[in-house]
């Protein structure tokens, strides 16, 4: 080995070598030229992407969810942000008590800035596996701004949105409420969000070291507030409405109660409430019971209210007149084996004493006059058994059965609002009828700015000549002089109708009143229906009337109409008052 | 040869200078960045306030609560119907104010 290692340092070496040796590096360089080329030039995007990752971000921007306002923009439900605690369980590892990030000292100051047990905290970290855990949602700045300067380890904080309602219970079914992720889930904010959700964007920034952003790198979706929604509910109306609503529900010790108030002129919504309430901004332990809109959600059956509905039909056939005189049968009537009652029984009524007085012999003669179709297509004309437009989720759209199937006892019974099963906001709207010459108007819980069309179902001389009874009810000699207003002539119709149980009447009552004000120009409806009044009274004369009576008045007042009446104008009831029942 | 020399010397100066006011404006225009992210986190805030206040407006002057208040703390209540006197500006001028009831 030594000699041939001699002989080749002597001998001169080939040239070839030289140039392979040169060509390998050409080569090599010529490779990672092109890998440079490829890299930088035409497959860029990869590192492009590393180079984004380490110091690009996109950013949510977050957009609010829009708010909602009564008509003159007092507003009844706002969001405003507020953070949630949440901890990373896999980083704080607080099932290894050596690489626990928190320790014992810091878990306590954490639990009292929070209000919450050392030990539920614990809990909660328990599960090292979770790499997100949320301590506490939804705390106010103070809790949050504690929190944040604890600057504990695995512990963080998230902005999110809440809502709030400052009307409190008084519009609480109306409006619904949201969930934690500030989505509708029931009531307006259910119906309405579509167009009360904002939609977060999203943009892309370089931050630095410490995080800080330090340039805009383009916005790829700008966010989209949400937007503020006017309601044609009026809180001040509300207001009155939900307090006489609660002092009648618990003067007569009933099971719930409801009341509904339309401008007569356009079916807006002024009011609507319901008793037993809820505090939305608390739902802890709040029964489903009164979570419901009974308004809409709920259907009965009317009784008398449906009488001008009956008697209408038969006054614009021109069966009929007001001072038409009809044999009510000393308060019996049989029709095959059942026998129709009157509280107060009379040989003989005119139209309008049937009216005045609650008559259900005199109705059911006059309906038994005409054809079923005639009186189903009044009843359907005025919006029963179908849908009242307000999109309200959960809306009872009532029975009212096909004519082909009334047997005559049936169709007797229905005249006086038996047999057939109404809402609450469906009847107060079917009222339009008589309001505004003889047009059904449609209702809407938003705030309308153009006017709306009626559809007719009475001609205008029809709907006056209902109205002259209707006013008679409040006045002496009706079932309802306690619904009397100082200053304004009022008109309405009162209801009690027994209750169903398992398809059978039992004595437990619905009262209710429908009435208008002023009655020279209606510019109110208001509904109200009073479930299982248990004390004394239970007849919507005595009930529902004088809840009316006070929302009426004071709600006149407060829209600024001038009254049609001396302020004498109330006349003492009687001692008995006219008595109806169904 | 000596105006080619004086050319690229004053070509390099120029590169030079550019490349710097690169630097600057690029610096400016983070520095504009961030303040303008400043301002607008401040709007943020301000628009978190506006709805704070808003709400606590709306709690404080809900008509229940200027209702008790009203009645409990300031001892006021709704006029009685004899109290009530209502004024019409079309007709302040004619004696008769109180219109008729209808017979």
């Amino acid at each position: 080995m030594k000699y041939a290692a001699k002989d080749n340092n002597t001998t001169k070496l080939p040239g070839w070598r030289a140039t392979v040796l040169f060509t390998v590096l050409l080569l090599g360089l010529a490779g990672l030229i092109g890998r440079a080329v490829y890299l930088q030039g035409i497959h860029d995007d990869f590192l492009q992407e590393q180079g984004n990752q380490r110091f690009s971000r996109v950013l949510e921007v977050s957009a609010h969810r829009g708010m909602i306002t009564d008509r003159n923009g007092e507003p009844l439900a706002i969001s405003t942000p507020v953070e949630s605690v949440w901890a990373s369980a896999a980083d704080i590892k607080l099932s290894d008590p050596r690489e626990a990030k928190l320790d014992a000292r810091q878990l306590k100051q954490l639990a009292l800035a929070l209000g919450m047990r050392a030990s539920e905290i614990k809990d909660r970290l328990s599960d090292s596996s979770r790499d997100f855990v949320y301590l506490k949602r939804q705390i106010p700045p103070e809790e949050s701004g504690k929190v944040a300067s604890l600057n504990l380890p695995g512990i963080f904080l998230q902005r999110e949105y809440r809502r709030y309602y400052p009307a409190g219970e008084e519009f609480a079914q109306v409006l619904g409420f949201t969930g934690q992720d500030d989505n509708g889930q029931e009531g307006l904010e259910l119906v309405l969000q579509g167009r009360l959700a904002g939609k977060a964007g999203s943009q892309r920034v370089i931050k630095d070291r410490r995080g800080h952003i330090v340039e805009d790198a383009g916005s790829l979706t700008p966010p989209k507030p949400g937007s503020d929604i006017a309601l044609s509910l009026d809180s001040k109306v509300q207001h009155i409405a939900y307090r006489e609503l609660k002092l009648a529900v618990q003067e007569h010790q009933a099971k719930a109660g409801a009341i509904v108030v339309l401008d007569a002129k356009n079916g807006e919504v002024l009011a609507l409430a319901d008793y037993p309430s809820y505090n939305p901004n608390n739902r802890v332990n709040v029964s489903a019971r009164a979570m419901r809109n009974r308004a809409v959600t709920d259907e009965f059956e009317p009784g008398s209210t449906m009488k001008p509905f009956t008697i209408g039909t038969a006054l614009n056939l021109g069966k009929i007149r007001p001072d038409t005189v009809i044999n009510t049968e000393n308060g019996a009537f049989t029709i095959g084996n059942k026998t129709i009652h009157d509280t107060h029984p009379e040989t003989s009524l005119t139209v309008s004493q049937i009216i005045q007085k609650s008559s259900n012999v005199g109705a059911s003669k006059i309906a038994l006059s005409m054809a079923p179709e005639v009186l189903w297509n009044t009843f359907n004309y005025s919006g029963f058994g179908t849908h009242t437009g307000s999109h309200f989720p959960g809306e009872a759209v009532g029975k009212l059965r096909d004519f082909k199937t009334w047997r005559p006892i049936e169709q007797a019974t229905m005249s006086f609002g038996n047999g057939i099963s109404v809402n609450l906001l469906q009847l107060a709207r079917a009222y339009t009828i008589f309001a505004d010459e003889g047009e059904l108007m449609p209702v809407s819980l938003l705030k309308l700015n153009q006017p709306v069309i009626g559809r007719p179902v009475f001609s205008a001389k029809t709907a006056d000549e209902v109205r002259v009874m209707l006013e008679s009810v409040v006045l002496p000699g009706g079932t309802a002089p306690l619904a009397q207003v100082a200053g304004y002539r009022v008109e309405g119709k009162t209801g009690t109708a027994h209750k169903l149980e398992n398809g059978r009447y039992i004595n437990r009552y619905v009262a209710s009143f429908v009435g208008m004000a002023p009655a020279s120009s209606p510019r109110l409806i208001v509904a109200v229906m009073i479930d299982e009044p248990a004390g004394k009274e239970y007849y919507g004369g005595q009930v529902a009337a004088p809840v009316f009576s006070k929302v009426v008045g004071e709600a006149l007042h407060l829209l600024n109409v001038p009254n049609d009446a001396p302020l004498d104008n109330v006349i003492p009831p009687p001692a008995e008052i006219i008595k109806e029942e169904v | 040869m000596w105006h080619s020399d004086l050319l690229k010397g004053v070509l390099l100066v120029l590169v030079m200078a550019g490349a710097l006011s690169v630097v600057t404006s690029q610096n400016q225009a983070r520095k504009l960045f961030v303040a303008l992210q400043h301002e607008k986190e401040l709007a943020h805030q301000m628009e978190v306030e506006w709805g704070q206040l808003q709400l606590e407006q709306s709690t404080l002057a809900s008509p229940a609560r200027v209702e008790k208040i009203a009645m409990k703390k300031l001892q006021m209540q709704l006029p009685k119907k004899e109290q009530i006197k209502f004024i019409r500006i079309d007709r302040l001028s004619s004696p008769d104010n109180e219109p008729k009831q209808r017979p």
